[in-house]
């Protein structure tokens, strides 16, 4: 069997979580293994048919009203006493900021291994194969598993969807038994940042701006770029982030974050060997910078060499055009 | 407030990644090791919390000899002690190996604790793992991907960064803390601090003294393959006038690259 954790935010599940199931069915058909899924929570029951459209036929919910807040050590208990009864080959999480927080507590409490963070997955002699980033990006390994269940987070916004299917299916519940003591941290406060932007990791277009951004008012340019572009989020170089322009959240390379969106965009980013490691990995890339010879011309499918204050308001209305067409 | 930081030795981010094909490892050769960027926020919040409360900050790191110049570099910043924890395995990219150390060494050895940090994931293997681990071995609160942190008396609330928002979140001592960027501004060491790092002894453990067993160390994933990144194929570059520009980029990426 395998066991995907469903990750839900606002009374939906996550985008990633999805993914994370997509591509567990995917294996699960070829190794001729069942796919579920379990949600944790308090009063999450209804979110069980939307793991049903995206393969999984069992959904378990594990109800406690200690764990309708996110609690680590409280829903790696949860998780534990599910899975000494299940006993799944394979378990599955998107490596969001909750997977990648509570997985290792509950590989740990499992005694195996997880592999952080993967971009592939495939079926080895029966078994689980993952492929995995070093160093950002900079190199890639892949490993098999030694011992069971076989544990692995997945990169949001990098494994398809499946078609979804009818939302049919078994709802498991259980009241999980957890004494108040063993919630030992608990979030009590979601801040939101402002405007809600969206996550660089998350979206499906990242625009980005670099030093040759100038200063911190110019990055309005980037966020009116953004408010045309569908699902896009705002980044950063390293050195915008440095100088204060920006927010360290927004920060991609390898002392930020990893991303891989359909689209992303670079404006006077020079391309420094740790901002390429973060970002390389997007399935298109365009530049604009003023230096010709800029490194981040080196990875662009498409660069412009020009000044980005005289490109980016005809830009946004290209764009615009294209896109009410 | 007794105050554990737990840090790594890793390639310096400017480091341009070679693979060894035949044994599937990164070629050493040629790079320059430092201090983990985000271990440099978790010894910096240790120190702080010292001179806000009291107390005592030792550092430790688990690795070859090598290791011990990182560990020289925290005692530089102003920590009270190092203790390496020698360990010749070398990278095997399985969290839960180096997780079992520091917890061993934390039940046996170092037992008096308050709190214990760790940067937010090491630079290279990128895992993010260590801290959650030694979190369940130990069974104490965890709170990973801080930016701000207040301890007071023997409960702690901290912000921790996650997609588009950050959550706050509260937690009673001893606990796990991982630091991220934007927790503090790291100091650089003073002279006074690198002589005084230099005359300053470090012990070393041995994974024997620490009671631990070999076969506790068994390795548990298996690396299959390591390979480079793929080479990207060099695009189109333009030098039109940028409203040119711009309406031909646009163009390419509703025509050719389908992206919008």
């Amino acid at each position: 069997m395998i066991l995907v954790y469903m990750e839900y935010r606002d009374g939906k599940i996550k985008k990633s979580a999805l993914e994370a199931l997509s591509e567990a069915r995917r294996r699960g058909d070829e190794m001729g293994m069942e796919t579920t899924a379990v949600l944790v929570g308090h009063g999450v029951d209804a979110l069980a048919p939307e793991a049903f459209r995206y393969g999984a036929s069992k959904v378990f919910v594990l109800e406690n009203a200690l764990l309708s807040h996110y609690s680590p050590s409280g829903y790696t208990q949860a998780l534990v006493s599910l899975i000494e009864e299940i006993k799944p080959e394979i378990i599955l999480f998107a490596a969001t900021s909750m997977g990648r927080d509570l997985s290792p507590r509950l590989a740990a409490e499992l005694g195996v291994s997880l592999a952080a963070d993967c971009i592939q997955t495939a079926t080895k002699d029966g078994k689980l194969e993952v492929k995995r980033p070093l160093f950002a990006g900079k190199a890639f390994a892949s490993f098999t598993f030694k011992a069971s269940p076989q544990m692995a987070s997945l990169r949001p916004n990098v494994f398809p969807l499946a078609e979804p299917v009818e939302d049919q299916g078994e709802t498991i519940k259980k009241e999980v038994v957890i004494p108040e003591d063993q919630v030992k941290d608990k979030v009590v406060e979601i801040l939101k940042a402002e405007g809600a932007e969206l996550d660089v990791t998350e979206a499906d277009i990242v625009v980005t701006g670099g030093r040759g951004m100038k200063g911190q008012e110019n990055f309005d340019l980037l966020r009116e770029l953004t408010s045309v572009l569908p699902n896009s989020a705002l980044g950063a170089s390293r050195s915008a982030v440095d100088a204060e322009w920006i927010d360290h959240q927004h920060q991609v390379g390898q002392t930020g974050k990893t991303v891989s969106p359909s689209l992303y965009m670079a404006f006077g980013v020079s391309g420094a060997i740790q901002h390429l490691a973060g970002m390389s990995s997007s399935k298109f890339i365009v530049a604009v910078n003023k230096d010709p010879d800029a490194p981040i011309f080196k990875v662009a499918d498409f660069g412009i060499v020009g000044d980005l204050f005289q490109v980016i308001p005809p830009l946004k209305e290209e764009l615009k055009k294209i896109l009410s067409e | 407030m007794n105050l554990f930081v737990f840090v790594k030795r890793v390639p310096d981010t400017e480091s341009k990644i070679k693979i060894n094909h035949e044994t599937n490892s990164i070629i050493q050769e040629g790079l320059n090791f430092v201090l983990s960027p985000y271990d440099e926020y978790a010894v910096e919040e240790a120190l702080q919390i010292r001179e806000a409360k009291g107390g005592q900050v030792t550092v430790f790191s688990a690795g070859p000899d090598e290791t011990r110049t990182i560990l020289k570099k925290c005692l530089a910043m102003g920590a009270d002690e190092a203790v390496l924890i020698k360990d010749d395995a070398g990278e095997t990219y399985d969290a839960l190996r180096t997780a079992r150390i520091i917890s061993q060494a934390l039940k046996t050895k170092y037992t008096e604790f308050d709190l214990l940090l760790f940067g937010k994931q090491s630079v290279g293997a990128d895992s993010a793992q260590v801290p959650s681990m030694v979190a369940a071995m130990l069974d104490l609160p965890q709170v990973n991907v801080v930016t701000k942190l207040e301890i007071e008396g023997n409960s702690g609330t901290a912000l921790r960064e996650i997609e588009g928002a950050r959550e706050k979140a509260t937690f009673m001592l001893p606990a796990v803390i991982s630091a991220q960027k934007g927790l503090n501004e790291p100091r650089y060491e003073t002279l006074k601090g690198i002589m005084a790092a230099k005359r300053k002894e470090i012990p070393v453990v041995t994974l024997e003294e620490l009671g631990i067993q070999p076969e506790e160390l068994a390795v548990g994933l298996k690396l299959t393959k390591m390979e480079s990144p793929p080479v990207k194929e060099s695009g189109k570059i333009i030098e039109n006038e940028p409203g040119e520009a711009a309406k031909k980029l646009a163009e390419f990426l509703r025509q050719d690259a389908k992206v919008i």
